[in-house]
């Protein structure tokens, strides 16, 4: 143990293999039970919701929710539920809920309207999502996701969201990567703004009636059991650095993905896992973590310093054609390159959906060159998207439309950039603010990164985890995205928790807690959360070492994307184990925290945060590890075709992941099965 | 690069403030303005002193959460940008940049770089919604709304409620902000029901979180990230006096 | 509080003052201005006494008057009283300021105390005068079927009248005899002095740049704000409330000032 103090990258051992302990093998845990209402899939939902027990008005005034979290899933949580008449609490880190990262979502959202008459049903968008996802999502969840999708467009445009439309006056839709139909609804480049603002303000409009108590800088730092069930949070003002209890019934973590585990990633800098964290640390299962999203077009690293990454809205390759130079290690600028030294790799390799392939496909295939040799641009890690040719043929367009017969070059261009211009002028304005180049002029440089996580904590067809009262929505469960995440349906499933299924699915739990009253926070378990929590504050105050939480953070980003990034193996994943081991102990021993624990303190909500991270980082890899198959995100490099395809393994891993906490660097996995009854199971295919 | 910074330092809410000078080298053009700080206060944990407290989220230009007032204006120099999109070659080497807290009675400062915004929370509470409980609406398509108006409000429904109209403006006025949403849903026909109450309700709260009255100056809209239009602000003049003048309240 | 006084005392409500009275005192100045310029008939001030006269004694002009008087001063205090308030909403001001607003739009409340001092000044140099001073009068004979005065006398000091004025036709009907209070006479005095016509200048300085800000404010204030009339606005702003209404205010002493040398 001692090199790894010196910090060292340790050499594998066979026998430093983690060592887990397995459920039988394809049989579901008997400690997962997903409570799948019985009955053909379209009646499941109808039938549950008609017969879930119910809450009556008056016990509802006595029943405490706390929601953690106040983004998509969280304000529409805590909005619905207050309107119905419990009393609800909710509570984030920023300094006002609208702040919360579902603000910065682009494209938009997939709702089965059909309103474009395009063939589009709940079956269809069920059955893409499923597709989508590789075959690791459950059944049952996506398609009461596919039922309720088109409740939520009616619910958001209620509340004056304004979506974007047709001259008639009626919404307008378009298509996203991976699907036959235009399903996506959109506010311009900023749906996820506007999304959240309605839920903001149905949230604040519960404020303002009192149904709401609304915590802002307040971080959850513990969850509180008592004889089994979850009875309430423990929360960091972060302002004052005072320690809270707080009591509920129940408790809802909507707190978002962990994609910043990655350090460098599309998630805001505040993102962190500590509140699912928490929870799983006090007995709630953790589902898939190593599934994560990498979104193909964003914009590359420029350094060094580089705090996080930017998305280019996936809307982008529509239009824009991918390509690197044929040669390798070429240095001419992009423009210099002749049309037939340039090797348009997506195009080549998958003709039926070229540029349009999903998103995990489109990451994998530009990694794939840049490791070759192949990538472009100063660090060498990115492949360039081009809308030179788009600017053309809607220059052409143009003309035709104007009558403008043999139009010059340049007539062609300025006509063709403003079409561009008008599609998408608002991402060519934030490419050009970060990097400082003209993507009129010259190809953008893209390249892959962290983007959404579809792990999260597990949970029942309830959203309930194993800790009965506690559940999780969103991004923060294990979701009903499977391996890999369709575009626009992020937001899709982050207000269908929150506005349709939660209302519906927490009465279940509550209306066995009408006799229980008011839940006083002097309980031992309180108590003790407490002290655990100050415990951990004082320790990271008191290691006073020399290196910041962000260094740390920087340095566990690296080893999670160079060895559970986009491509794994095991070798890799077994040693970034050791290496996430060794980073754990030398933060405890080095770690600098400034300031005290009764203030406004960023760094100490930062280290806190890091830590918490650490761990996470390693049950990933160990996940990673387990998952002999690639599917999805999940790309295991020893698992692939000789084209560089993916090789699913449906026999052997057919399964949900859950792990369980057993104490540091100590899980058991526990399965659940799924089953296929209404999908025909197929290897995807995009060629 | 090499810069030099003067930024407010201030303990916390009660203690008094001061401008205080640190220079920095090696600052590359292609960071951002945060990143900028991100480096400054890695070199002061070295130095062992405490970094500096701004307040920061997405890092693309959305949440709002970030509130420099830099060399005298709001979000720094460039226009339609917020702080944590703009980058170190708006800058040159040698620069002297002063930066400072949104200054506003109604935004109180709470440590260095951060400020309390609830007042903007407390506005939408007092009505700027729509009151639509969940489960009540119909189908989305049976309300045409004119594209001209579903456009109109979404350039106002784009405020990123990061203050930055207060800071810019010479009263502290959160008129550009609170005109914002009343514009939003006063132009959709969701909005209709409650046209009247929510302007009336949103003016009341804004006058009596300490914001000062509106002089038409333009530099909020001049300062905003989103570049939102002062045909809001006379908007909200319309709809609060129509209200005002035609509602049913006494 | 009734929801009048609710309504005028908010934020928008003081602001709502600021723009009827000051449309109101526009409007004032386009009256006045097309008024004086019969300072520049040269009559020796007959068209411009008789029309002083008017306006002092015309019973709904005297009416509308008073409302203007009451104006200037509610928009004065109630300006005053926003500047104070505004400037407190801003407790702590920043060290470094770079403003993307024009000086004037930011000035609004300095150009109204220059013109408050101004128009003390002015009202008592010539309507005070006017109405409690001992103005001189002076006789204009006219022959009426040519409309040209044939004469003009000053009265002795101490002469007075009944009236502001006397109008007496000559025995054969073909001229007649106008006696009233020399208020042109008042001005072409007052503005052979170089400081008050320099003072005039400035307080027209400040008029420009109060209502090239101001005018367009006030319509912003009422509501109105549309791609098609802003061009109005902004044509009315600038052309006529900042640049012709002060020059042709200005010209006035300086016509005086340049007539005496």
């Amino acid at each position: 143990m001692s090199e790894w103090v010196n910090n060292n990258i340790p050499t594998f051992t066979h026998s430093d293999i983690p060592t887990f302990t397995y459920s039988k093998l394809n049989m579901t845990s008997p400690q997962l039970d997903s409570k799948i209402p019985a009955g053909p899939i379209e009646d499941k939902w109808t039938k549950y919701k008609s017969s879930v027990p119910l809450v009556n008005p008056s016990n509802k005034r006595r029943i405490e929710v706390i929601v953690v979290g106040t983004g998509l899933a969280g304000a529409s949580a805590a909005a619905s539920l207050a309107e119905m008449g419990y009393k609800v609490k909710a509570f984030c880190f920023q300094d006002s809920p609208r702040r919360a990262h579902s603000i910065a979502a682009q494209g938009g959202i997939n709702a089965a309207k059909n309103y474009q008459n395009d063939g589009d049903s709940i079956y269809r968008l069920f059955y893409d999502t499923v597709k989508g996802g590789d075959y690791r999502s459950r059944e049952a969840n996506v398609y009461r996701l596919s039922e309720v999708s088109g409740s939520i467009i009616d619910q958001c445009v209620a509340q004056g969201v304004p979506f974007a439309r047709e001259y008639g006056g009626l919404l307008s839709n378009r298509s996203f990567g991976g699907v036959q139909v235009q399903r996506t609804f959109y506010a311009a480049g900023q749906t996820g703004q506007q999304l959240l603002l309605g839920a903001y303000s149905a949230l604040q409009r519960q404020v303002g009636i009192g149904a709401v108590q609304m915590y802002t800088r307040h971080e959850m730092l513990d969850v509180v059991k008592i004889d089994g069930k979850c009875r309430g949070i423990i929360a960091r003002n972060l302002v004052t650095g005072e320690i809270e209890r707080h009591s509920g019934h129940a408790v809802l973590l909507c707190s978002g993905g962990y994609g910043n585990v990655f350090y460098l990633s599309t998630n805001a800098m505040g993102c962190n896992v500590t509140a699912a964290w928490k929870a799983h640390r006090r007995g709630a299962f953790f589902g898939n973590p190593c599934f994560t999203q990498i979104h193909p077009t964003c914009i590359p690293v420029s350094g060094e310093h580089q705090s996080k990454l930017t998305l280019m809205s996936e809307s982008l390759r529509n239009d824009g054609r991918i390509w690197v130079p044929k040669k390798k290690d070429d240095n001419r600028p992009a423009n210099q390159i002749p049309e037939a030294e340039r090797d348009y790799y997506l195009e080549r390799r998958y003709p039926a959906f070229g540029n349009l392939v999903p998103r995990d496909i489109a990451s994998r295939a530009a990694k794939e060159r840049c490791d070759a040799g192949y990538g472009v641009g100063p660090s060498k890690m990115a492949v360039y998207l081009d809308y030179a040719s788009a600017i053309e043929r809607y220059g052409k367009g143009e003309a035709n439309k104007n009558n403008i017969i043999n139009p010059t070059d340049e007539q062609v261009r300025e006509m063709g950039k403003d079409v561009v211009k008008e599609k998408y002028g608002n991402l060519f304005d934030m490419y050009k603010q970060i990097t400082g180049e003209d993507p009129y002029e010259v190809p953008m440089r893209i390249y892959p990164a962290v983007h959404y996580t579809m792990g999260g904590l597990w949970v029942d067809y309830n959203l309930m985890t194993t800790v009965p009262g506690l559940y999780a929505l969103g991004e923060a469960n294990f979701s009903d995205h499977g391996a890999n995440r369709l575009g626009a349906s992020a937001l899709m499933q982050g207000l269908a928790d929150g506005y349709f299924v939660i209302p519906y699915t927490v009465g279940s739990y509550l209306a066995g807690e009408i006799r229980t009253g008011e839940i006083p926070t002097d309980h031992e378990a309180f108590v003790q959360a407490e002290k655990d929590v100050k415990d951990k504050i004082a320790k990271l105050l008191s290691v006073k070492g020399q290196t910041s939480p962000e260094h740390f953070h920087r340095e566990l980003g690296k080893i999670m994307w160079d060895k559970c990034g986009m491509a794994r193996n095991a070798k890799d994943l077994q040693s970034a184990i050791l290496e996430i081991r060794a980073l754990r102990k030398r933060f405890w021993e080095d770690v600098r925290v400034m300031g005290s624990a009764d203030e406004l303190n960023p760094e100490l909500d930062k280290a806190s945060r890091v830590s918490d991270f650490m761990e996470l980082g390693e049950l990933m890899c160990q996940d990673a590890l387990d998952r002999n198959e690639s599917c999805g995100g999940h790309f295991r490099e020893e698992y692939q075709t000789e084209e560089g395809e993916a090789t699913r393994d449906d026999e052997n891993y057919m399964y949900v992941s859950a792990w369980e906490y057993n104490g540091e660097s100590n899980w058991q996995l526990h399965k659940e099965e799924l089953e296929y009854e209404n999908i025909k199971i197929a290897q995807r295919s995009y060629k | 690069m090499s810069l030099t910074l003067k930024v407010w330092r201030q303990k916390n809410k009660d203690s008094e403030g001061s401008l205080e000078t640190y220079a920095l080298e090696g600052i590359s053009p292609d960071m951002s303005f945060l990143e900028m700080f991100d480096v400054l206060n890695e070199q002061l944990i070295h130095e062992n002193k405490e970094p500096i407290a701004f307040d920061h989220d997405c890092r693309e230009g959305i949440c709002g959460s970030c509130s420099m007032h830099i060399n005298g204006r709001p979000h720094g120099p460039l226009t339609g940008v917020a702080t944590c999109q703009l980058h170190m070659r708006s800058f040159s080497d040698g620069d002297t940049i002063v930066v400072e807290p949104w200054r506003a009675v109604a935004f109180p400062v709470m440590k260095d770089l951060v400020v309390d915004r609830s007042s903007f929370d407390r506005i939408i509470s007092a009505g700027g919604f729509v009151s639509v409980n969940t489960g009540n609406a119909r189908d989305a398509n049976s309300l045409p709304v004119p594209k001209e108006n579903a456009d109109e409000a979404f350039m106002a429904a784009a405020c990123i409620g990061c203050g930055a109209c207060v800071a810019a403006c010479k009263n502290a006025s959160a008129m550009l902000f609170t005109s914002a949403k009343i514009s939003q849903l006063a132009l959709l026909p969701q909005g209709q029901a409650e046209r009247k109450l929510r302007a009336e309700k949103m003016v009341a709260q804004m006058d009596s979180e300490g914001f000062g009255a509106c002089t038409n100056t333009g530099a909020c809209s001049a300062e905003c990230p989103k570049e939102i239009s002062m045909e809001n602000i006379a908007r909200m003049n319309r709809e609060y006096l129509g209200a005002k003048l035609t509602s049913s309240r006494v | 509080m009734s929801w009048l006084t609710q309504t005028l005392s908010s934020s928008i409500g003081k602001k709502l003052i600021m723009a009827l009275t000051g449309l109101f005192l526009c409007t004032f100045l386009i009256v006045h201005m097309i008024g004086n310029l019969q300072l520049f008939k040269s009559d020796e001030g007959l068209a411009f006494n008789t029309y002083t006269v008017f306006m002092t004694t015309n019973p709904f002009i005297k009416t509308i008057s008073y409302g203007l008087y009451a104006f200037i001063l509610i928009h004065a205090f109630d300006g005053l009283y926003l500047a104070y308030i505004n400037q407190k909403a801003r407790a702590k001001k920043y060290a470094k300021v770079n403003n993307q607003s024009t000086w004037a739009s930011r000035n609004m409340g300095i150009l109204g105390t220059v013109l408050l001092v101004y128009l003390v000044v002015h009202m008592g140099d010539f309507w005070y005068e006017y109405k409690f001073g001992h103005l001189p009068f002076k006789e204009y004979t006219i022959d009426l079927s040519e409309g040209t005065i044939i004469d003009t006398r000053q009265m002795p000091d101490g002469f007075m009248l009944n009236s502001k004025i006397e109008e007496r036709l000559s025995d054969d009907n073909k001229s007649k005899t106008v006696i009233v209070k020399d208020l042109y006479q008042e001005a072409e005095s007052s503005f052979a002095n170089p400081l008050l016509v320099l003072f005039y200048i400035l307080g027209m300085a400040a008029v420009s740049f109060h209502l090239v800000h101001g005018f367009r404010s006030a319509w912003q204030t009422l509501g109105a704000n549309h791609p098609k009339y802003n061009p109005l606005f902004n044509f009315l702003g600038v052309w006529l409330f900042a640049i012709i209404i002060p020059i042709a205010f200005a010209a006035m002493p300086v016509y005086f000032f340049l007539k005496q040398l």
